[in-house]
């Protein structure tokens, strides 16, 4: 072990030492390639795409086309994304689109967002933006839909198996599947939901809190995959974030009692001429908890693929594969992290939704 | 920005896919799981409870058996103790009896070695009185077979008598 510490250190210094050198001659000696545009491409990457790319150049390389559901006003169109990325690429200024083509006529794709043309077949451009043209409701099967799909069959599949063996072992040591997730379900059970959620009611909430930590967590680890069927920033986007979100924060004001709405509109041991200023404060609050859970998650895993992308484009900032040595071993280390990290999120997520959960139908104790 | 944005077709899968992961989990898996994992913890808090109870009876069993042997032990003791001094007065009395018969005995043999002695005694007395009467007759006899000679004890007493 040691050894290869050692040994990793070594490839490390000569690395950096001869970087250097062979950095700056191919400076000069490439800058007459196409410009490698590292924040389009990490953003490229961690946005959502109506294609699946595997591998090879990004416009003709091997990729899953994806299906394209749109709501028009000429009704609702389906027809797959490769009639978009086979289409022309229209060059606009800076700006460069996709023109569809056969049943996407008519429509174009600029930075995965979907456009209808207008009269004269062209989308208008302000400050880099699209403005004017009208946007169909999109409901395509994206690569974060597809990501969505393949995760919560995962999920459903791990589960299901799970719950097959208890059944017909009935309540045996567990093996298998089972003995390696049942301390991670009675742990959500014990150490999340029933030590922050009263006695009485923390039951209830279990199902719910089992299902975010598992959908949070599994889709975290499937996104670390760099290929199909990972690889898709799923839960780094601000889309399932916000929804998680937003079921925290339903089943905190459905829940909430009798007691948790008093500490809202009337705090006690706070004098009556602070209440209105209290109040709007506590009103905020209820908000800024799962705003704060949205963001959290959006964040730790958008800001973990985007280091992992930073640190291998240093391979192809400095256009040579020797740079490797330096961020391959840097890139596994945060890769590493990221597994650490999506544990993390998940239990963090799981823990303080049933922290405000747990708030809200707490009983008075006073 | 378009990474802040909320997407809503994205918004409107994760509000299908999610909700019914949801409902198929919790009808499916959580149900099933939690209750074989708490039924289970059940049975093992019901088994170590019954262990630790039944702990506890041994424990007074065992006391109760301490108890109840020491009881034995007091008893048997008591037994040999009480056999011993029953041994050893049987051996005393039967010391002091047959030391008494002993000295009856002795005693016995004693009183009739005296009366068989009396009884000797008495018929050596008798018998000495004859020899002596014989033994005086014939010395009588003797004597006064003689004139001079019953004369000189006549003198003989008669100077006795005298002296008296």
């Amino acid at each position: 072990m040691d050894r290869v510490v050692k040994y990793f250190g070594l490839a490390f210094l000569i690395a950096l030492f001869s970087f250097q050198a062979i950095a700056s001659e191919s400076d000069v000696a490439h800058e007459a390639e196409e410009e490698f545009n590292v924040s389009e491409m990490i953003m490229h990457h961690v946005k959502d795409a109506h294609e699946w790319h595997l591998w090879g150049p990004e416009h003709g390389g091997t990729t899953i086309y994806l299906p394209v559901i749109l709501k028009t006003k000429d009704g609702i169109k389906t027809f797959s994304s490769s009639h978009f990325y086979h289409g022309d690429i229209i060059h606009d200024g800076k700006n460069h689109y996709f023109k569809g083509e056969g049943p996407a006529e008519g429509l174009a794709m600029f930075h995965e967002k979907i456009y209808e043309l207008d009269s004269e077949g062209k989308l208008h451009f302000e400050n880099g933006h699209v403005h004017g043209n009208v946007k169909p409701i999109d409901f395509s099967i994206t690569k974060n839909v597809t990501s969505l799909f393949i995760g919560s069959f995962i999920i459903f599949l791990m589960m299901f198996s799970c719950a097959r063996y208890y059944k017909r072992n009935g309540a045996v040591a567990p093996k298998g599947l089972a003995k390696f997730m049942e301390p991670l379900i009675v742990f959500v059970q014990d150490e999340i939901a029933k030590s922050h959620i009263n006695e009485k009611n923390y039951k209830r909430f279990v199902p719910y809190l089992l299902t975010i930590f598992f959908f949070i967590w599994i889709n975290n680890l499937l996104g670390l995959i760099p290929i199909f069927p990972g690889s898709a920033n799923l839960t780094g986007n601000i889309t399932i974030t916000l929804f998680l979100a937003t079921l925290t924060l339903i089943l905190t004001l459905v829940n909430g009692n009798k007691n948790y709405w008093g500490h809202i509109f009337s705090p006690p041991g706070v004098p009556k001429a602070l209440l209105p200023i209290m109040i709007p404060i506590e009103i905020v609050g209820i908000f800024t908890k799962p705003f704060a859970l949205m963001i959290r998650l959006f964040a730790n895993i958008t800001a973990g693929h985007i280091v992992i992308l930073a640190l291998i484009s240093l391979i192809f900032i400095n256009k040579h594969e020797a740079w490797g040595a330096l961020s391959v071993p840097m890139a596994l280390f945060i890769s590493v992290l990221e597994l650490l990290v999506a544990a993390l999120q998940a239990y963090l997520f799981a823990l303080l939704s049933a922290l405000f959960i747990g708030a809200a139908v707490e009983e008075a104790h006073h | 920005m378009d990474l802040v944005t909320p997407d809503l077709g994205l918004l409107f899968w994760t509000g299908i896919v999610f909700c019914s992961l949801l409902f198929l989990l919790a009808k499916f898996a959580w149900k099933p799981i939690l209750t074989a994992v708490n039924d289970r913890e059940k049975s093992i808090s019901d088994a170590l409870e019954l262990a630790e109870k039944t702990r506890e009876e041994m424990k007074s069993l065992k006391a109760e058996n301490d108890q109840i042997l020491k009881e034995a032990r007091a008893e048997r003791d008591a037994i040999l103790k009480d056999a011993k001094s029953t041994a050893t007065s049987m051996i005393d009395d039967a010391k002091n009896k047959s030391k008494d018969e002993a000295q009856k005995i002795v005693d016995a043999a004693k009183d009739s070695i005296r009366s068989e002695k009396a009884a000797a005694m008495a018929e050596l007395k008798t018998h000495v009185a004859a020899l002596s009467l014989e033994i005086a007759e014939k010395v009588v006899r003797t004597e006064l077979s003689s004139d001079e000679k019953q004369k000189a004890l006549a003198n003989n007493l008669a100077s006795d008598i005298n002296m008296n």
